[in-house]
């Protein structure tokens, strides 16, 4: 045990140090008295469920929240943060859980506005591309922010941090949204970041990771701190234990789910970008029948997104037939008809495109739920009828929240999530099409949504997942497509879909498939 | 020590409330040094501006008279603020209202139409406001046009064409060459509701409107819309709201209101269509939207506040020689506090003691 308090004697080499740090909520405790120590050189994890103040706690060290008590030293000596500029100016650098990019603005402007230096625009480019280089995270300065997709995002916000050349260095779950080839280039990088002598802290739910990377870890529950502990000297399932208080129940599905009709087809789908560097769609046809779950892998930025846009209906296309959603040509149907068509729709960024974040869950639940779920009537709202389907979230997905009817922004990353896709299956859609859905998300709530997605699919409906995380499709999916450049593969059953097929895939070869025997999931 | 600006977590619905207060604490504090500066005694002249209007029962009809086309306009333009949608151009709107419902009155004027008239005429003033606002909207949804720029150029066209008809063909023969129409015939009138007193009808138009709003923005999916597209327009988009039927939508109510303003204006208190029938109402209008808080009763008690200016500024002019336009500065220094403070809803102001004990760093 690593405890704070036995790092009296070294505390000389203790680089930052939490001693009590409390902060609450009106009467709600987001953090409750925390004792945490940090030394150069170390990796630390900060593991916990959704909702159990990771978050708060970094944002805290990083000057963004205020304490309401305790206090911080920094290479032994208190520390007060006037905000983030004076945890910068210290040598704390930190990349969020969601990202703070302007969309409008380039790669280089974006991170010339998280600096504080004064060196001209130009030299910093130049830096830029070089600390990119360096690190093995190659982006271009002059392309704009919305333009890219979420693993390319991050990549801007490590790269921007970098740049600061810190001390300490806080990541909140940076690889929840990369694929697995994407998260091993960042372990080297970790890695070289710590035998350059700095500290990094490490959140992440994805426990074999923290396992392989992580020196020391510390466990939050419930805004408390459970224990410090050596992650290599435990189990996955003994830190899941510590984090949840109970065993995690794995998920099954049932072992034949029988399929019926087609319920989604997409029919030679090809749609040009609306946007200078967008993805092409390309041929894109498969067919979904009742039942059953199709899962979507592929490195970010290969068409996912507007793959999504173009099932959804936020992007049309001109021939109705390219869609068919439960029987019905929808090609050229608007999102609020393809509701009403039974198909329901979850987006792999939360903040902004699932929900807007300054308004209540209520609002955000009449916001997907105007168009047929009797929260409307003659163009009024049902006040109570919005409610409850945040109650019916809460309740079957856990949601946890300092009260009933919070802003969306005030929710925990995970506890945001597992709002949005409650609310999507609550309303018993027939076609489900979700993007990411356990992003961020703890073991136990990813178990439960995984859950809930197998049953929804027992219930007879079709749900197309996409995800970066191919054990999350071997979980679920019954088939898996890769998407390459706007391109879809043909289907291969998850029992001939292992992980060196699925890279090939994933990397553009088209190999057969069916050589390779061996399984994901096993 | 140092200032900072902290991001708050969720926004303060109490800072919400009185950040209006502060802003008119402020611009109060600012007035009086200047009227300090050009020379008048403050306590004197505040007296004026905003006490004396409140003690006598004509003052407070007409200040009743002055707020209702404030709120009518600010009504409609909270609804464009609300969706991020910029329309500066009432005053524009308000005067081609006033015009086309000039229009029917100038028409019928010595005929024996009957009653019907003024209803045409209030009918005439919103759609003529409605159409002469989707001009910007529809540039803007079309060609991507700004529609603060076209909105506002739009204000000097509507100027001219009322000030080229009422010297021109609408000119009134009987008028010793004055610009302006002849006096309206009373079906072409808006009726007052005392006899002998300054209230009409369009006071009560006015808090009907209001109460309309606050029915379409806290009740109806239409208003959820609306503020759904202003606040998160990607979620918006994903929630099937589309933002370019909004920028239409909301510009017409704004001008169909700002028109019935207009038309409401010339056939009740000014009784016949002349040039400088508003002291600046279109523009005025944009501060009573934001120091209401874009929130339909706020923007009720902030008209009342602002038609206040527009009576004191009358008074202090009469009273201790003060220039008019001094209400002019005075509005736009509100506007600037109102603005200013509004960032507290979303930050607070903190300041930092270097060697602090952090315990006392409690929120
Ligand atoms: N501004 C706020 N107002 C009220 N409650 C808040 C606020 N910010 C966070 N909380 C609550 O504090 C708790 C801790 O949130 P935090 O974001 O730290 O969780 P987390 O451990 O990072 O979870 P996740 O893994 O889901 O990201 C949550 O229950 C959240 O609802
Ligand atoms: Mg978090």
């Amino acid at each position: 045990m690593l405890d704070s308090g036995s790092g009296h004697a070294r505390s000389g080499t203790v680089l930052l140090q939490t001693i009590g740090l409390t902060k609450r909520y009106g009467s709600f405790l987001a953090n409750d008295a925390i004792d945490i120590a940090i030394r150069p050189q170390e990796i630390h994890a900060l593991l916990g469920e959704n909702g159990a103040g990771k978050s708060t706690l970094v944002k805290t060290i990083y000057g963004l929240i205020q304490p309401s008590e305790g206090e911080m030293l920094w290479q032994g000596e208190k520390m007060v943060l006037a905000g983030p500029h004076d945890a910068r100016a210290r040598g704390i650098g930190m990349v969020f859980q969601h990202f703070s990019l302007f969309d409008n603005l380039t790669v280089a402007e974006n991170v010339a506005l998280g600096l504080d230096g004064k060196e001209s625009f130009k030299a910093m480019s130049a830096r830029l591309e070089q600390v990119s280089q360096q690190y093995g995270l190659p982006l271009d300065p002059k392309r704009e922010v919305w333009q890219l997709s979420v693993g390319e995002r991050q990549r801007i916000e490590i790269v921007r941090v970098l740049m600061q050349n810190p001390k300490f260095l806080i990541l909140d779950e940076p690889t929840a949204v990369l694929t697995p080839q994407e998260a091993d280039q960042l372990f080297v990088v970790l890695e070289r970041l710590k035998s350059e002598g700095r500290a990094i802290l490490y959140i992440s739910h994805k426990l074999d990771e923290v396992k392989r990377l992580c020196d020391t870890a510390t466990i939050l529950r419930g805004g408390k701190k459970i224990s410090t502990c050596l992650p290599r000297e435990e189990t996955a399932a003994s830190l899941a234990r510590m984090m949840v208080g109970t065993e995690i129940k794995q998920v099954k599905a049932v072992a034949h789910r029988q399929t019926t009709v087609p319920r989604l087809v997409v029919n030679d789908l090809s749609l040009a970008p609306d946007e200078p560097h967008g993805v092409h769609l390309k041929n894109i046809s498969l067919e979904l029948k009742g039942g059953e779950i199709l899962g979507i892998a592929g490195v970010a930025g290969n068409g996912q997104d507007e793959f999504f846009a173009a099932l959804s209906g936020e992007r049309l296309s001109r021939d109705p037939g390219t869609i068919v959603i439960d029987g019905h040509a929808a090609g050229h149907l608007s999102i609020t008809a393809r509701r009403k068509l039974g198909a329901a729709f979850v987006p792999e960024e939360r903040l902004g495109h699932g929900t807007a974040p300054r308004m209540r869950l209520s609002e955000n639940a009449l916001l997907t739920g105007h168009a047929a779920s009797g929260m409307v009537h003659n163009g009024f709202i049902n006040t109570a009828a919005t409610l409850a389907t945040v109650d019916r979230a809460t309740e079957s997905f856990d949601v946890r929240k300092a009260k009933r009817d919070p802003e969306a922004a005030s929710l925990s990353g995970g506890n945001l999530q597992k709002f949005i896709v409650g609310r999507e299956i609550l309303r018993n859609p027939v076609v489900l099409v979700v993007s990411q859905p356990t992003w961020g998300v703890d073991a136990g709530a990813a178990a439960v949504i995984r859950q809930a997605l197998l049953d929804l699919a027992a219930a007879g409906a079709a749900i197309l997942v996409t995800s970066q995380d191919l054990d999350e499709l071997a979980d679920i999916a019954d088939r898996i497509a890769v998407m390459f450049h706007g391109r879809l593969s043909e289907p291969l059953m998850t029992a001939d879909a292992d992980r060196e097929t699925l890279g090939l895939l994933m990397g553009g070869s088209a190999l057969t498939p069916k050589d390779v025997p061996d399984a994901v999931g096993a | 020590m140092q200032l900072v600006l902290e991001k708050r977590a969720e926004r303060s619905t109490v800072i919400a409330l009185i950040s209006p207060l502060i802003a008119i604490g402020l611009t109060i504090v600012t007035m009086s040094i200047l009227f300090v500066i050009i020379g008048k005694n403050p306590i004197a002249a505040l007296n004026v501006y905003f006490i004396t209007p409140l003690t006598d029962a004509y003052s407070l009809q007409e200040l009743a008279v002055k707020a209702a086309p404030l709120v009518m306009i600010a009504i409609g333009l909270s609804l464009c603020y609300l969706a991020n949608v910029w329309n500066i151009g009432a005053e524009g709107q308000f005067l081609v209202g006033a015009v086309a419902g000039s229009w029917l009155a100038v028409k019928t004027h010595g005929t024996d139409a009957g009653a019907w008239v003024l209803p045409a005429m209030l009918l005439l003033g919103a759609i003529a406001g409605a159409l002469y606002a989707l001009i910007p909207a529809i540039c803007k949804v079309r060609f991507g046009a700004s529609e603060i720029l076209v909105s506002l150029m739009l204000v000097y066209v509507a100027d001219l064409l009322l000030d080229y008809l009422v010297r021109g063909p609408w000119r009134d023969p009987a008028g010793f060459n004055f610009p302006t129409t002849a006096e309206f015939d009373p079906v072409a009138t808006v009726p007052l509701l005392l006899e002998g007193g300054r209230l009409h009808l369009g006071t009560v138009i006015a808090l009907v409107i209001v109460v309309a709003a606050a029915v379409l923005l806290g009740r109806t999916i239409k208003g959820f819309e609306i503020r759904v597209v202003g606040a998160a327009p990607r979620a918006a988009r994903f929630g099937g709201f589309s933002s370019n039927q909004l920028v239409l939508l909301t510009f017409a109510i704004s001008g169909a209101l700002a028109g019935l303003a207009g038309i409401i204006e010339v056939a009740g208190p000014v009784g016949h269509l002349q040039p400088g029938i508003s002291p600046g109402y279109g523009f005025t209008a944009i501060i009573v939207a934001f120091l209401g808080r874009l929130n339909p009763v706020g923007i009720l008690i902030a008209g009342l506040f602002l038609a206040l200016t527009f009576i004191g500024g009358e008074q202090a002019q009469i009273a201790m020689k003060i220039p008019l336009d001094i209400t002019k500065v005075f509005q736009g220094i509100l506007l600037f506090y109102v603005l200013a403070c509004d960032s507290l809803i979303l930050y607070r102001i903190r300041l930092i003691m270097p060697q602090r004990k952090a315990a006392d760093g409690a929120a």
